[in-house]
């Protein structure tokens, strides 16, 4: 029951069909690598779990610790747990950071509950601390003109000041030079716990030599066609994907 | 960013959307005739030169056509003989809260004006349809010669200083309004602020329209003599009628050698508001003249302050945000009109234009050439929500002479639906997440606002955009 399950799961985008009878789970307590090659719909997954209205869901199911959570909105299925760290974040000009994250919490507290203004910024900026981002980021516009890298390590930010149950991480290590990147790996190792399920999405075995998966899925056409544990990925390091695409040729359908 | 910055504020986007049934001592009725004014005269007790200045005001705006050759045809939707031109319970305003009625007083207080009275102003006025209700100021204030009255009271009790500026920075023909409210007036503020005395906080005026079928024409005048400083501040609400209402009013503005005056405008009209506002200021040598615009609400609104910078190294500034919501139209802009050497002006102006809103930016600037060392700075932009939206730019920059520069700049951006996903996937409904792109696109000039004056108007952008989504 305490985990993330995607259930045979089919989404399309302008009548082209995209995740094709998907199906995974990311118990509580576990950190899953899913690795595939480019356009395979790594993305397309991460934004139907998050509600984005562009895509039609065609069929299956997803549930978090539960309960459906596919035709909720997407602010529905944040305050349900499932945080998103975007392939791409978004820049949102004038917004500062410490106020766009304030207002993300606010949103999770109950009609007149007030955020706690002076514990607030303590936390954010132990946090910020830990990943190394400056201060004076705080008062900086979301994104606004951000390296690849600050964006990356700004969704991390918001991740662990929003502690979600579910994290889905989108390619959250391409762009990070090798120090950053050590960082952000602290940053989630931290958040590992029982209480949380994450699914990092990535196509490079570095990150995973500092966030040693449970489990590793690769996914090919939009569908999971294998999983193991954290040597499936070093063997798709030095293999590629091409032995993937021969399995499934050679095998029956 | 401080850890005292306000961004938590309870929504209540109906807290203007009320009235009461009030009993009215004088009532005009409906349409406008001579003898509507006479009525008003007598109301009044004014004094004759005032009753010719209306009656001539009014053919002026018989005669002047409606501008629809360049503004909404909308403006053919008012129709002029259903219009009530006065309401009021008497005259003279009350110095206590305690003496003012009932119904006005439940509304002002649910308006937060006592309040805001007690906690960060000089003085406050709070006009209901026709008149004041309520007038008052700091006694400090009052024994350095400052005079902070209803424009009803100004006229009576020192005409000889109202006399010498009244309908000068405006004259009656200006425009058809300008004239329409040279009729009818009543109410607004009459301020002097004496030479060297400086006003720290702001004194503030409260508009309320509580009669449906009503036009409200307040007149106000501000006068800051040599080396004076003041803020003025007004806000302005009325509840949600079937039948449309008319806000037309005349704001002049005189700073002498040296003074700074600055005039706040935070307006939150219900959407069947006409506000067909005239707005000028004139600023003698080194005085300085600002005008920060908020626009929010109402079915149409067209306003343009202005500054006549007519002494050397005078400054003129105007800063203003327009917010237009479905059905709405938020015609705005600035005048700056040099006549005098070294003379500098400002101009920034941004608007968000949401759903079928529409917000168009009317500019004048004018530089003649036998002037020298003036500089014009203006800026534009456009926030688009939603692919419906649109929004048109009108700068007429009218610069000649070489010793003088202009700097002209731009931009149209939009909310992107990537951008409102970003912002709902971590949490915020789509009003928040529109509310807080709208006010992340205006920070960095609410961040110059006085501090109450930035949380109301943040306030009222979330209320708007909450109530934007369907
Ligand atoms: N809006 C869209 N319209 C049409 N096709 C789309 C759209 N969005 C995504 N696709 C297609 O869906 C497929 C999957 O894209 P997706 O971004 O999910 O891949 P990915 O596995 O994340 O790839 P990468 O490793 O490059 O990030 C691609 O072929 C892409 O072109
Ligand atoms: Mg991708």
């Amino acid at each position: 029951m305490s985990q993330l399950e995607i259930r045979n799961l089919s989404a399309s985008i302008e009548g082209q069909e995209i995740l094709k009878n998907l199906s995974l789970a990311v118990p509580k307590g576990e950190v899953h690598a899913l690795m595939g090659p480019n356009g395979t719909g790594k993305s397309t997954l991460a934004k139907v779990l998050a509600g984005h209205e562009d895509y039609e869901v065609t069929g299956g199911s997803v549930l978090l610790d539960g309960e459906e959570i596919l035709g909720k909105e997407p602010d529905e299925i944040a305050h349900a747990g499932l945080f998103l760290a975007f392939q791409y974040p978004l820049e949102i000009p004038g917004v500062s950071i410490a106020n766009f994250i304030r207002a993300a919490l606010q949103s999770r507290l109950a009609e007149g509950e007030k955020l706690d203004a002076p514990a607030y910024y303590k936390r954010l900026h132990e946090k910020m601390d830990l990943l190394q981002i400056d201060r004076k980021f705080s008062s900086r516009a979301l994104n606004e003109g951000f390296s690849g890298g600050e964006k990356k390590r700004c969704e991390i930010l918001q991740m662990s000041m929003l502690e979600p149950s579910y994290c889905v991480m989108d390619e959250t290590d391409s762009g990070l030079d090798i120090d950053a990147l050590k960082v952000v790996a602290n940053g989630v190792n931290l958040m590992r716990g029982p209480d949380r399920g994450i699914l990092v999405i990535t196509h490079y075995q570095r990150l995973l030599d500092y966030i040693v998966p449970d489990k590793v899925h690769v996914m090919y056409d939009g569908r999971i066609v294998r999983t193991g544990d954290s040597e499936l990925a070093k063997e798709l390091e030095s293999r590629g994907y091409d032995w993937v695409r021969e399995e499934l040729a050679g095998s029956p359908a | 960013m401080s850890d005292t910055d306000t961004q938590t504020i309870d929504i209540d986007r109906e807290r203007g959307n009320f009235r009461y049934e009030v009993d009215y001592e004088y009532d005009a009725g409906t349409g406008l005739s001579e003898e509507t004014i006479d009525y008003i005269a007598n109301a009044k007790g004014e004094d004759e030169w005032i009753t010719n200045f209306r009656k001539k005001a009014l053919r002026v705006f018989n005669k002047l056509p409606l501008p629809t050759h360049w503004a909404s045809r909308d403006l053919e939707s008012i129709i002029f003989d259903k219009i009530r031109y006065y309401l009021s319970q008497g005259q003279m305003p009350s110095r206590s809260w305690d003496e003012v009625p009932d119904e006005v007083k439940e509304t002002f207080e649910r308006l937060g004006i006592p309040e805001q009275e007690r906690k960060f102003l000089a003085g406050v006025e709070a006009q209901f349809d026709s008149e004041a209700a309520y007038s008052n100021m700091k006694e400090a204030l009052r024994k350095e010669g400052v005079i902070f009255v209803g424009s009803s009271e100004g006229l009576k009790e020192h005409p000889e200083i109202f006399r010498k500026f009244f309908g000068k920075v405006i004259p009656t023909n200006d425009n058809k309004f300008a004239a329409l409210n040279s009729a009818v007036f009543s109410g607004g503020s009459f301020i002097y602020v004496p030479p060297g005395v400086k006003v720290s906080q702001p004194l503030q005026a409260y508009f309320r329209i509580n009669a449906e079928s009503f036009g409200q024409f307040e007149r106000t005048l501000i006068i800051a003599d040599e080396g004076s400083e003041v803020t003025y501040m007004e806000g302005c609400t009325a509840p949600r009628f079937e039948t449309s209402t008319l806000h037309s009013a005349v704001v002049e503005l005189v700073a002498l050698k040296g003074a700074k005056l600055q005039y706040i405008t935070v307006q939150n009209w219900s959407d069947n508001v006409f506000n067909l506002v005239t707005k000028r200021g004139w600023a003698e040598e080194d005085a300085e003249v600002k005008w920060i615009d908020c626009n929010i609400g109402s079915r149409l609104t067209m306003k343009y302050p202005g500054v006549v910078l007519k002494g050397k190294r005078a400054r003129g500034e105007v800063i203003s945000i327009a917010l237009a919501n479905d059905g709405q139209h938020q015609d705005t802009g600035a005048k700056m009109v040099h006549q005098a050497d070294e003379t500098t002006s400002n101009i920034v102006s941004k608007s968000i234009s949401v759903g079928e809103g529409r917000a168009t930016y009317r500019g004048l600037v004018n530089m003649p050439d036998h002037l020298s060392g003036c500089k014009n700075n203006t800026e534009c932009d456009a926030l688009l929500i939603n692919t419906n939206s649109r929004t048109d730019t009108y700068p007429a920059i009218n610069v000649q002479g070489n010793g003088n520069s202009v700097q002209h700049e731009a931009s149209v951006s939009k909310v992107s639906a990537e951008q409102i996903f970003y912002m709902r996937q971590r949490g915020l409904s789509e009003g928040e997440a529109m509310s807080l792109a709208v006010n992340g696109f205006v920070n960095d000039l609410v961040r110059e606002f006085p501090m109450e004056y930035s949380v109301e108007l943040k306030r009222l952008i979330d209320m708007e955009m909450e109530g934007s989504v369907g």
